[in-house]
């Protein structure tokens, strides 16, 4: 992603914002409210358009690509807020994650996989999304976002209001993930946590990136410490 | 807002212009013309006032119409002479049957004044009693529920066949509408919606039309200005259809329907929702391209051309040029004669 | 004419009138559910696909042949009209759409009135009702009209057939989550402009059906029929809750059911044997009433919008 620009009306919300993500790693991105984060995995995922610059996914430009196109190659947006279809069951939910994939074969091999991540997903698969619990709700927002097949994973928020055991058990799932390879952005404001499992972070400030560098150089960069991790 | 003297001299000198022209309309005796004119004046009453209750708030009304047609029927009932009445609305109660409004002041008809006003009144009170209930509902579920309002009206104009005649044609009214009486009616209307405009109640309406909750939050009351807008239009609205009885003097409840609602609203929508010019504009605009294409269609006999043509016209504007002409934007003719006035842009915005 | 008989029959006509209702409220229900459209042209759905009918009848096509021609041709009015009018304005405000579709609505109904009389056809055109759809058979006792007939089952089945759609196929998944969360549903990667097409597609086809069930049982036809029956939809949906299908199915046989009881309670009175029952009827249901009907259903709407804004079974606006 290079020199992006998001526009919100006239109100800028990315300026000229730069970042990569090796294949492979997870990188962190985070930043106080309304710094931008969500609007970034927003731009990449298609749902919203840069006015200047580039995104780009493994060598081909996806700027301007629908967002149906952006999940067929590999882009998946586990967006904040959950966003699970309430009046759907949570098999229906999971199949619709895979709407976007071409091979339609290896799709119950998929389901088989993410439900023995989740086996709470499991129990509850003919249950209305909208009946489950939040961290349920999580996971099963989580789960479908794997539906796709992703290789690049962009996970928003995912221990937003949730208890702390729960946070435990996704964080659990996020290492997972990147031991089979996925490749994941993750914005979070749980800092230390999201610093613990990145291999590299952003600290995003409006709209622009402020830092950059390994978690353990910005765990102990004092700008970092004092506005992030003061209360943490 | 204080009265600025030249102002006021700009609306005297506009008003002086407007009246120098009819009263040589009026000389020439060109039936043709001033029926176009007349016709240009009542729509212009109803465009303005469509645009306060929905281009100033947001409000989408689709029920004026029923207004209009509350306000002909009220008052071609009050004045519509004795013997005619006893003719033709028989079974009319006993109260109604003996009034006739048919005072004259000198030439002045006085009668068909008050007869105007108390329609309009009526109108102005159920229009309060039926916006308190509707005004509370939110986006296109206004329009649906003042659409129903529409039919209601409709319905109740057919059946009501002791005052109204049902489906039969209304006839016989007393044509006193005439080049005068439309055009003070629309000076009026015009007069007043600008000054709501420009009032604080103006001002809460277009930031309520711009983000209810917004407006709330911040302490903004919606309900009187979106009830104030509503009971103000159905006022004029009513005088609209009262000129209109009086000039076409017969018509049936099928006037009053979805037809009539969708040509005020493509003049408003062309004009800008939310300019009281662009309302004046777009009635003259549609109003001459309905004329041109009538005639066309006319000769061709090819029914229904006109009317794909504009609702084509509508598509394009909703599409390309939602805002109208002018938006919320006025041509600021009340400052055309003020010092420097000429030296300002033709346009400004509202602010 | 025995009273349990005229019940049994005024319940024929209510389910058949209310089928008709639903497959014009399921139409305007899944395009509202997705676009926020309330579409005003889904009256003339049924306008043109009763046209189209009527000149293929007209020209001795069989039947089948004569529906067939007028699916894909009322299919194809209701796509160009989405890509038209509706597609150019997504994320527009609301009003717009909702205007876009009365100026839809005028170029239908307009452009109809301008080709019958290219066609040196009359306005107002006779319908000439299929064999199949005319006349009345003897059930029992009851003697039900064929048409009534055929719109119950028409209405049963397609509406079954619509619901096994939205429940089993990934189409129709994707058209409930997109009505759901459009946001959510483009995430996943849904198609949505395939998704809002086959809504159209959907309603066209349904509304065709009740253009032509409408049109034989009003044995005539003219560009302004779809008016009506357009507003009754609206009805309809808002009873079961703009935007949800089996509301709107539900709202449509309520309606029906209102309907058929707004027309039959007033003339009971004539029915009754003479007595005091039939005289409360006749003081305070007279036979007058009748033509009131529509002033009271759309009384019952506004009721509905300010009380239950969210439908019969929706949730109290509060929580959502
Ligand atoms: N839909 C929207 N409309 C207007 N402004 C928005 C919208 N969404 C976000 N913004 C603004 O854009 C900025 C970035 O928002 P966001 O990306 O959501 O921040 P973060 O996820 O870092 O909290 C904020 O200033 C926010 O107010
Ligand atoms: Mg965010």
């Amino acid at each position: 992603m290079r020199n992006v620009s998001v526009y919100y009306g006239g109100i800028r919300a990315l300026d000229h914002l730069t970042l990569h993500i090796n294949a492979g790693e997870l990188v962190a991105l985070i930043g106080s409210n309304g710094a931008g984060k969500s609007t970034t995995l927003k731009t990449i995922s298609g749902v919203l358009r840069a006015k200047q610059g580039l995104v780009e996914y493994r060598g081909e430009d996806i700027s301007h690509a629908a967002t149906d196109h952006i999940v067929a190659v590999g882009v998946s947006h586990c967006p904040e807020g959950r966003h699970i279809f309430g009046g759907l069951t949570v098999r229906e939910n999971l199949r619709l994650g895979a709407v976007a994939r071409r091979d339609e074969q290896t799709l119950q091999r998929d389901l088989d996989w993410v439900l023995e991540m989740f086996p709470r997903l499991q129990e509850r698969l003919n249950q209305l999304g909208g009946t489950l619990s939040g961290g349920e709700q999580q996971m099963l927002a989580i789960a479908r976002a794997l539906m796709s097949q992703p290789q690049l994973l962009l996970l928003d928020e995912p221990s937003l209001g949730l208890a702390p055991l729960i946070v435990e058990r996704i964080f659990q799932v996020i290492r997972e993930l990147k031991a089979r390879g996925l490749t994941i952005l993750l914005v979070e404001q749980t800092v230390h946590q999201a610093l613990d499992v990145a291999d590299r972070a952003y600290v995003l400030e409006s709209g622009r990136i402020a830092l950059e560098g390994t978690p353990d150089a910005l765990k102990h960069n004092p700008q970092v410490e004092e506005k992030y991790l003061g209360q943490g | 807002m204080k009265i600025n003297h030249s102002r006021l001299w700009s609306w005297l000198v506009a008003i002086l212009i407007l009246a120098v022209v009819l009263a040589l309309l009026q000389a020439s005796g060109q039936a043709f013309w001033q029926g176009i004119v007349i016709n240009v004046g009542i729509f212009i009453i109803l465009t303005v006032s469509l645009n306060l209750s929905n281009g100033f708030t947001g409000v989408f009304s689709l029920g004026q119409i029923g207004f209009m047609a509350l306000g002909a029927y009220g008052s071609a009932i009050l004045t519509l002479p004795l013997r005619e009445k006893a003719e033709y609305l028989p079974r009319l109660p006993a109260w109604l049957a003996g009034v006739h409004f048919d005072f004259f002041v000198g030439p002045f008809p006085l009668g068909f004044m008050l007869a105007t006003l108390i329609a309009a009144l009526l109108v102005a009170l159920v229009a309060l009693l039926v916006g308190l209930v509707l005004m509370r509902l939110s986006g296109h579920f206004v329009a649906v529920a003042t659409l129903g309002f529409l039919v209601i009206v409709r319905v109740i104009l057919f059946n009501a066949d002791d005052f109204t005649r049902g489906s039969r044609t209304f006839s016989n009214v007393t044509p006193y509408t005439d080049l005068w009486w439309v055009w003070v009616w629309a000076v009026l209307a015009i007069y007043v919606v600008w000054r709501i405009k420009f009032s604080s109640f103006g001002r809460t309406m277009f930031a309520q039309r711009e983000d209810r909750a917004a407006a709330q939050a911040i302490g903004i009351a919606t309900m009187p200005p979106r009830l104030l807008a509503f009971v103000v239009s159905a006022f004029f609205t009513a005088v609209a259809g009262s000129l209109y009885a009086h000039f076409i003097t017969s018509f049936s409840p099928t006037v009053f329907y979805f037809d009539l609602t969708f040509r005020v609203v493509t003049m408003l929508v062309l004009g800008g929702m939310g300019s009281v010019s662009g309302s004046v504009i777009g009635v003259l605009l549609v109003m001459a391209l309905a004329e041109i294409l009538r005639r066309i269609e006319d000769v061709n006999q090819l029914y229904g051309l006109s009317g794909v043509v504009l609702a084509v016209i509508f598509i394009l504007i909703i599409v390309f040029r939602r805002e109208g002409l002018l938006g919320s934007r006025e041509i600021p003719f009340d400052r055309l004669w003020q010092k420097g006035g000429a030296n300002q842009s033709a346009v400004i915005s509202e602010q | 004419m025995p009273l349990v008989y005229y019940a049994l029959q005024q319940v024929i006509n209510a389910l058949s009138i209310g089928s008709l209702y639903a497959l014009m409220a399921v139409g305007l229900a899944m395009v509202f559910g997705i676009l926020r459209l309330i579409n005003f042209a889904h009256g003339d759905m049924m306008m043109i696909a009763a046209y189209i009918a009527a000149f293929a009848l007209g020209a001795k096509l069989p039947l089948p042949v004569a529906v067939v021609i007028m699916l894909g041709g009322t299919v194809a009015v209701g796509m160009l009209t989405e890509r038209v009018a509706y597609r150019p304005l997504r994320g527009a405000p609301d009003v717009a759409l909702l205007l876009s579709s009365f100026g839809v609505g005028q170029v239908l109904q307009n452009g109809t009135l301008l080709v019958t009389r290219l066609m040196q056809k009359p306005i107002l055109i006779a319908f000439p009702a299929p064999e199949v759809l005319s006349g009345a058979v003897a059930l029992g006792p009851l003697t039900v009209s064929r048409l009534n007939i055929v719109s119950l089952s028409a209405g049963v089945v397609l509406l079954v057939g619509l619901t096994l759609f939205v429940t089993r196929t990934t189409l129709g998944l994707s058209m409930r989550a997109s009505a759901e969360d459009l946001v959510a549903a483009r995430l996943v990667g849904i198609k949505i402009n395939r998704v809002v097409t086959s809504a159209f597609q959907i309603a066209a086809a349904l509304a065709a059906v009740a253009g032509l069930l409408f049109a034989v049982q009003a044995g005539q036809i003219n560009p302004y029929m779809g008016f009506t029956p357009v507003l009754k939809a609206f009805i309809a949906a808002v009873i079961g809750g703009f935007g949800s299908i089996a509301g709107a199915v539900l709202g449509g046989f309520v309606l029906g059911a209102l309907e058929v009881l707004l027309t039959a309670l007033p003339g009971l009175g004539d029915l009754l044997p003479p007595g005091p029952v039939a005289d409360f009827f006749k003081t305070f249901l007279p036979s007058s009433l009748t033509s009131y009907r529509d002033a009271f259903v759309f009384v019952a709407l506004i009721l509905m919008l300010l009380l239950r804004p969210n439908g019969i079974l929706g949730k109290d606006e509060r929580e959502t």
